[in-house]
């Protein structure tokens, strides 16, 4: 009894001064804080969260992977940008996974990832994400967490209405946001308007997850920055937004925002798959990468694909429609029934829905607006289905807990708003610190949301956490929605700029997640299966070195005969098969990252020494207690000598 | 004799289970190991409980010295044990036909279970040295050579039955499926014995 008194005594002590501090700025930085938020977010130690997070890194070109409630960071997974940790975009094997049409690209844009899907459900066998600025959409193995295909997306610019994918994994569409000659060519800026075009992309996926092109609709040359699939009854159906359809070439900041409306582009894809099966569209000439990381060989390769097909929209009877959505619509949500189309008008205060049966009506009466480019549009009111009055100001994106609610977040007015499905009316609201982004709920674009979390992805961090200079991590925020308010529990810091994430229960794919590549699986070409296939090779200059390592040496340790002038390719096999047993490897004067190889991995790397001598490498990985011995030498010898290729452990040749 | 026959046939039977299922576990728990490795001892050799156990265990024990945990070809026990299994269990099987046609009395079952009995223990002794061989005849180029507070050298013995520390590991030794079938059936005919005695002295008795 007397500790009570203690506690609510120190309680209200705490509360007062809180009130009295710093002008009350450290409790309004908190928000309603609710006083057992960090028990709601604790995760004791061994103890596993509850959902997966796969939080986009923006401008680091990578997909991070968090755990909530805790926020814990569980792993960056390399997918646009070289990643000097692993040898990611390094390595021979995977250098081809960055390769384009324009070359080597060592960096990216990461986007949107959505998890894919079985019948509107999120079923956690891989997630994609696109590249904005050379576009390119990913897909990465939710058994390896590797990414594991990176496709290029022809005749596209800014390529950001990316990547959803429909409810059965049919398709996921990559979208053009910077309207581009189609296909390119030399023209003057000015002829812009009507020159140019917005191709969407459809690409088909596969029952192993391989993607190829299967069409690119040929729209007007507006701006198409975001998208979501139809589902339920709208399945078959593709939803986009579009801002500058004043095809604005210059200071589109004021230019492309006279129009009090801009569309939302409606995309009947079945209708459009159909006439692609029976013939329809035109092959046009292009050129883009196709990168595919092979399991087996664990090797990527990249082929130049040099066609595409291309569809005019006004050639399909009834595949596409605009619905007039006021003020640069930024999301285009569809709510989990598939009914509701939400446009997140980015310049306005107000929300606009709009309804699929009311929309499939209007197309029914053609009760049309005139067209754009021959593609008709809806009349404003015959589609909307309400307006979320007065929600907040800069609505960006919107996002649903299957109970009903939608929550939508606001750039300008730094707040999440709950608001309700049908009545239009808004229930809570939220501060966010600061100027929120996307927001995630896990599900929370699918048939079957988990209204449990809501994670905000705020853009500005300034005084959240302590100062680390003008540069500073995002900031993402962690809510429980499980109640009628929001109720927020935590900060933590996110890596790179997240633009957007998916979520999804642990339980969907946990069990899965591979522990060791097998040994007898690996099929790479330099790979050495035991320390007795070990060797050197030498082929011209070029020297290859079948290397292996198993705690706690490499096979073999000492090299000579390398020459200066040599190419040398180190191709190392981790013999492990326990989990969590990496070797790393690393050798002086490289001129490229280290390998981190996991068991039953091969990777390589090239060193040109130029220097006579003897130059040790080394195991990068604290893997064992002798881990500190876990050394080798190579021997350079000069261009003209002699000395013959040997390779040695504990003193014995190898063969 | 019926039911005696019966049981001695069942109990003798049930020594075939050790083809199938092992005899003996050992497991090796550690801090880097929450889920600990383990091996299976059967009559025919040792298989890792996961499929790369065996392939761990070795890389640790390497750095104490230990030997490779031997294969079927290594070790000649891994040949006669089925043999002398298959034996006794054809044997008792065969006695206990005899009885239950009363071709001989209950004193064979009895005779069975002693060959059993002791045959079992020289068994059991020889799996301890084996242990002890495995446990002590070190590497002398060991990469960690641990002494005892005596400064002899530290045995890596895991204990016959029970659990032991050895090191940062604790190694947990338990009969399995294999070893308890075989008591089972071991028990059952000696309740086969008692029994076919039983029936005997009644028989008596109505003469």
């Amino acid at each position: 009894m007397k500790n009570i008194i203690k506690i609510t005594v120190l309680g209200i002590l705490g509360l007062f001064l809180q009130s009295c501090g710093n002008d009350g700025s450290s409790g309004s930085k908190s928000g309603a804080i609710t006083s057992n938020a960090a028990e709601r977010v604790y995760v004791a130690p061994g103890e596993h969260d509850e959902y997966y997070a796969f939080l986009s890194g923006g401008y680091s070109g990578n997909l991070t992977v968090y755990g909530l409630p805790s926020g814990r960071l569980l792993k960056e997974i390399p997918v646009f940008s070289q990643f000097p940790t692993n040898g990611y975009g390094y390595s021979e094997e995977t250098v081809p996974m960055l390769n384009t049409s324009f070359g080597f690209v060592p960096w990216g844009d990461a986007h949107h990832p959505d998890i894919s899907q079985t019948e509107g459900e999120l079923d956690g066998r891989w997630i994609f994400i696109n590249e904005n600025n050379t576009p390119r959409i990913a897909r990465i193995s939710l058994e390896t967490f590797e990414t594991e295909e990176i496709i290029e997306i022809p005749h596209s610019a800014g390529n950001h209405s990316s990547s959803f994918i429909t409810e059965n994994t049919e398709y996921v569409v990559a979208g053009t946001r910077f309207s581009v000659p189609y296909p390119q060519e030399d023209m003057a800026i000015d002829q812009m308007k009507g020159n140019f075009k917005g191709p969407l992309t459809f690409i088909a996926i596969d029952d192993n997850g391989r993607m190829n092109i299967d069409f690119q609709l040929k729209m007007p040359g507006f701006n198409y920055d975001l998208s979501h699939p139809g589902r339920g009854d709208s399945h078959g159906w593709f939803f986009f937004t579009t801002y500058n359809t004043e095809e604005a070439h210059t200071m589109q900041e004021v230019n492309a925002s006279q129009n009090d409306k801009d569309f939302i582009a409606a995309v009947n894809w079945k209708k459009i798959q159909e006439y692609v099966k029976n013939g329809g569209g035109e092959e046009i000439d292009a050129e883009y990468a196709h990168n595919v990381f092979d399991h087996s060989t664990q090797t990527a390769t990249t082929t130049m694909e040099k066609k595409v097909l291309t569809v005019d929209p006004r050639e399909v009877e009834g595949a596409v429609y605009f619905m007039p959505t006021p003020k640069s619509p930024h999301g285009c949500d569809v709510d989990p029934s598939g009914e509701y189309i939400v446009g997140n008008g980015k310049l306005s205060t107000d929300l606009t829905v709009h309804s699929f049966s009311k929309m499939l009506k209007a197309i029914e009466n053609e009760d049309f607006d005139g067209d754009a480019y021959g593609i008709p549009v809806l009349n404003f009111d015959s589609t909307l289905a309400g307006t979320v009055k007065e929600g907040g100001l800069g609505p960006l994106h919107t996002e649903f807990d299957g109970k009903g609610n939608a929550y939508t977040t606001f750039f300008i007015s730094s707040e999440v708003v709950k608001w309700k499905l049908g009545t239009w009316e808004v229930l809570d609201r939220q501060p966010s610190y600061y100027s929120v982004g996307h927001l995630m709920i896990p599900g929370g674009n699918s048939r079957e949301p988990y209204g449990k979390y809501m994670i905000s992805m705020n853009k500005i961090t300034k005084d959240r956490y302590l100062p680390t200079g003008p540069e500073l991590e995002h900031s993402a925020q962690l809510y429980d929605i499980s109640g009628e308010k929001m109720e927020l529990l935590l900060d933590f810091p996110t890596h790179g700029e997240p633009h957007y994430a998916a979520g999804i229960p642990a339980e969907k794919i946990k069990s899965k997640s591979k522990k060791i590549y097998r040994l007898d699986e690996n099929k790479h070409e330099y790979a050495a299966i035991s320390e007795s296939e070990t060797k050197m090779v030498r082929e011209g200059n070029e020297v290859h070195v079948y290397m292996t390592t198993v705690r706690s040496h490499f096979s073999p340790d000492n090299l000579e005969g390398i020459k200066v002038g040599d190419k040398v390719f180190f191709h190392v096999t981790n013999l492990e098969q326990d989990f969590d047993v990496p070797h790393g490897f690393a050798m002086i004067g490289a001129n490229t990252s280290e390998l981190l190889i996991m068991p039953g991995q091969t990777k390589t790397i090239t060193w040109e020494p130029e220097k006579e001598g003897v130059w040790p490498f080394y195991c990068t990985d604290f893997c064992s207690a002798l881990h500190q011995e876990m050394q080798g030498y190579v021997r350079v010898s000069g261009k003209n000598s002699n000395v013959p290729l040997k390779w040695t452990l504990d003193d014995e040749e190898i063969n | 004799m019926k039911k005696s026959g019966t049981l001695m046939i069942i109990g003798s039977a049930l020594l075939l289970g050790l083809f199938i299922f092992p005899l003996w576990n050992i497991q090796l728990e550690a801090p880097q190991y929450p889920d600990p490795l383990g091996m299976n001892i059967y009559i025919s050799g040792i298989e890792g409980e996961e499929e790369f156990d065996i392939q761990n265990i070795d890389g640790i024990n390497h750095y104490i010295g230990m030997k490779k945990i031997p294969t079927p070809a290594e070790m000649w026990e891994f040949n006669t044990f089925p043999l002398v299994i298959g034996g006794m269990a054809t044997l008792g099987a065969l006695l206990g036909i005899l009885g239950f046609f009363k071709i001989i009395g209950p004193k064979w079952f009895l005779g069975w279970l002693i060959l059993m009995t002791v045959l079992g223990v020289l068994g059991m002794i020889d799996f301890n040295n084996w242990l002890t061989d495995y446990g002590t005849d070190l590497d002398p180029r060991a990469i960690m050579k641990l002494t005892d507070s005596e400064g002899n050298p530290l045995s890596y013995k895991p204990p016959l039955f029970g659990s032991q520390k050895i090191l940062n590991f604790t190694a947990h030794s338990y009969p399995r499926a294999g070893a308890y079938l075989m008591f089972i059936g071991m028990l059952l005919t000696l309740v086969a014995w008692l029994l076919g005695r039983k029936s005997k002295t009644m028989e008596l008795n109505k003469n």
